[in-house]
């Protein structure tokens, strides 16, 4: 199985421990990734803000980036969601029948990293150790564009040393929401700072999601407040073993 | 209700006002929570919602895909009922037909049914320019009437007040508008229901025109529906001489039967009840064999364009045309759940609005329409509970394109401009590696002087020492310096 990674702009230039985590992990599980350098983005900050025509160029770029590949793994679900559900409203809108058959080429393949674990490689137990008191905030287009489900809640429920507590009001939105951050800043933030009243009332001292985009908004928050609360993504928590964390091992 | 939408600013400076009034705040968390927590407890009560849904969603999307068709043969059963039906374009022309019916009865004041479609044009208003007083007789509406105040929320339009308001409406308002609120009004529930039902009783008792709209209006049989908790409407639909019902047109179903998956999905999603306590169905005039006729003797329907088949024009926007006002998206959203409906700047607010506002208006020639597809973090949780299956976050991303696409070619805005920069970069990965060497410079920099938008509430992460391409070029995908 010919399997990519779709690393993400977000994780690129500002997360790439994420991604380093994701290699580590599926390297760890007995699969190799390759790693397209043709990619950039999938385009859905241009979609969600309308810039439709913008989007065009950047979708052309990420099918030929991962055009013949098995499987294509993001440690993202708003990124998945985006390839697989926004792509094809972007090719049609190019009127380009040949990116139209690619779109539906690879997008079916594109996969959320819990759902790949889960669904594709089939485990739950990932040998991951990792002891900390923890909550996990469900990001809105895992749960709804995805439909990931429960998969990144039994991989962390897997995990060895683990404290995992219930976050409430787990399923609403951070007040991320891409470009709505700045357009509707009041209101993100707003929402954010539920999100993040809510986090502190677990006493976690981690809150991970699959996400780096909403938890810079929500560790944005936390940090502003002093909070003694910091954001981790969910592929840095499966990668972390008894040797160490990923921090610790890839630094 | 004496306020107006008119002249709102876009959602963003609403918005922001509204976050800052913190009685609204509690109110709406609290009042949301309740209705989300009910909605949710009697849904999963249902064995097949998911097919509920599918049925209901197919029931609305038969009848506007043969919308032509079936508003010809509800006029035509309406009209062999023995009910008048007029036809009107705009606001303009319904407002302009209700008006000239109460003033063929001299009728001085109308009572009404709580009903969107005439908040939507402003019916009070026109009546009351032409001197005819609508008293709304629904408990919310009457709080929002007699506190000057605009309505928002769908279902409960006065989800903004708290029961301490309501009574200071009452006792200071009242006596203005018919008989006053007694001299011992508490803020008990039932004391302030009290009220409100002595001070209805005589408008509804001395009225002799009634005005509602509809929630479903059968083309095979030519029945209107009204769907109500407080029998207000009852009162309202039996009582006058004179019925007039405005009914937008994509309230139309083919078929009775269409009505049964709709009305069991309404009550749940809406008010989180197995079953309204009030369905009103009337067809024309009740002709009785023998003595005067039963209910209202002179029936009248408006059958109210404005806007809908431009909506029905949009590919994929044409279903929100299928919503039965349940308003369960209002209760879910997270947006309208901090700002309250006002923001929004029309009497449907919330996701819903969002969407229906630009839809029935068009975008590209009001920046407050313009605004709207934007007011949302497209969270995806008002498609989840839509009884209807609307697919509110893809419509809002369809309309946001359409907002675009219509400010093109004019001077780009600095949006538009970084736009094209990001598609630009994002273009070629060379390009963008490019850029990520300046990274550090660049968020540093941001950390400092970026975006007050952002960095106003929010701290940006520290940037890396390299980009994650840099290090897989570095390490050959970490197997040089993985351990």
């Amino acid at each position: 199985m010919r399997v990519a990674l779709m690393v993400t702009c977000i994780n690129d230039a500002l997360y790439p421990s994420t991604g380093q985590a994701v290699v580590r992990l599926l390297r760890r599980l007995g699969v190799e990734v390759d790693f397209p350098q043709a990619q950039t983005c999938c385009g859905q900050p241009m979609v969600n803000t309308g810039y439709l025509d913008e989007a065009v160029p950047v979708v052309r770029t990420f099918v030929d980036a991962f055009a013949g590949y098995d499987a294509v793994v993001t440690p993202s679900g708003s990124c998945a969601g985006s390839a697989r559900h926004q792509h094809s409203i972007v090719a049609r809108r190019s009127g380009d029948q040949a990116l139209e058959n690619a779109v539906a080429e690879v997008a079916p393949k594109v996969y959320e990293l819990s759902e790949f674990l889960v669904d594709v490689l089939g485990v739950t137990d990932v040998g991951a150790y990792f002891p900390h008191r923890v909550t996990y905030h469900p990001t809105c287009h895992s749960l709804r564009m995805l439909g990931v489900g429960d998969r990144p809640r039994r991989l962390l429920e897997a995990v060895h040393g683990i404290r995992l507590v219930d976050l409430p009001g787990a399923d609403q939105c951070c007040g991320f929401g891409g470009t709505f951050a700045v357009k509707n800043a009041d209101t993100s933030v707003a929402m954010g700072a539920d999100k993040a009243r809510h986090i502190r009332e677990t006493g976690a001292e981690i809150v991970v999601a699959g996400d780096n985009s909403c938890l810079t908004h929500i560790g944005g928050m936390l940090s502003r407040q002093r909070s003694g609360v910091r954001t981790v993504h969910l592929a840095e928590i499966l990668a972390s073993t008894e040797a160490g964390s990923i921090e610790e091992t890839l630094r | 209700m004496s306020g107006t939408f008119v002249g709102m600013p876009a959602f963003p400076t609403a918005a922001r006002e509204a976050l800052a009034d913190s009685q609204l705040r509690h109110n709406l968390a609290h009042a949301t929570g309740t209705i989300r927590a009910k909605r949710a407890k009697v849904v999963a009560e249902v064995e097949d919602w998911e097919g509920l849904r599918l049925a209901g969603a197919a029931a609305k999307e038969r009848a506007l895909l043969d919308l032509d068709t079936q508003l010809v043969r509800l006029e035509e059963t309406l009209t062999a009922n023995g009910a008048t039906v007029h036809w009107a374009r705009d606001a303009a022309e319904a407002n302009a037909i209700v008006a000239s019916i109460a003033k063929a009865h001299a009728a001085e004041e109308v009572i009404k049914v709580k009903s969107m479609v005439t908040q939507e044009i402003g019916l009070n208003e026109a009546l009351a320019a032409e001197g005819i007083a609508a008293w709304e007789t629904d408990l919310a509406e009457l709080i929002v009437q007699l506190g000057d105040d605009l309505p928002s929320h769908i279902l409960v339009p006065a989800i903004h007040r708290n029961r301490a308001e309501i009574r200071e409406i009452f006792r200071t308002k009242m006596a203005a508008a018919g008989r006053p609120a007694p001299a011992d009004l508490t803020d008990e529930p039932v004391v302030l229901a009290a009220a409100a039902r002595a001070h209805l009783r005589e408008k509804f008792l001395r009225a002799k025109v009634g005005v509602s709209g509809a929630n479903f209006a059968v083309a095979e049989t030519g029945t209107l529906v009204v769907v109500e908790s407080e029998g207000n409407g009852r009162m309202c639909l039996t009582l006058p001489e004179v019925l007039v019902s405005v009914v937008g047109i994509e309230k139309v179903v083919s078929r009775w039967e269409d009505l049964d998956p709709l009305l069991r999905l309404l009550p749940r999603s809406s008010t989180g009840e197995r079953m309204n306590p009030y369905t009103s169905t009337w067809s024309g005039i009740h002709a009785q064999e023998e003595g005067p006729n039963d209910g209202p003797q002179e029936v009248h329907v408006v059958l109210l364009d404005n806007g809908r088949t431009r909506a029905l024009a949009d590919e994929v926007g044409r279903q929100a045309l299928r919503c039965i006002r349940c308003s369960a998206c209002l209760n879910v959203c997270p947006v309208y759940e901090r700002t309250g409906g006002h923001a929004y700047g029309s009497v449907y607010p919330g996701p819903i609005g969002a969407i229906l506002n630009p839809l029935l208006k068009g975008v590209g020639h009001d920046d407050q329409i313009d605004s709207l597809p934007y007011a949302s973090s497209l969270c995806g949780a008002c498609f989840e509970v839509c009884p209807v299956r609307i697919d509110i976050p893809s419509v809002l991303v369809d309309q946001r394109a359409q907002v675009v696409d219509a400010h093109r070619g004019g001077v780009p805005k600095p949006e538009a401009v970084a736009m094209k920069g990001a598609a630009y970069v994002l273009g070629r990965s060379r390009r963008l590696s490019a850029l990520e060497r300046l990274t550090g410079l660049g968020m540093s920099f941001a950390r400092r002087f970026g975006p007050s938008a952002w960095i106003g509430a929010r701290d940006l992460p520290e940037a890396p020492g390299e980009s994650f391409r840099a290090w897989w070029q570095r390490t050959n995908g970490g197997r040089k310096d993985d351990a």
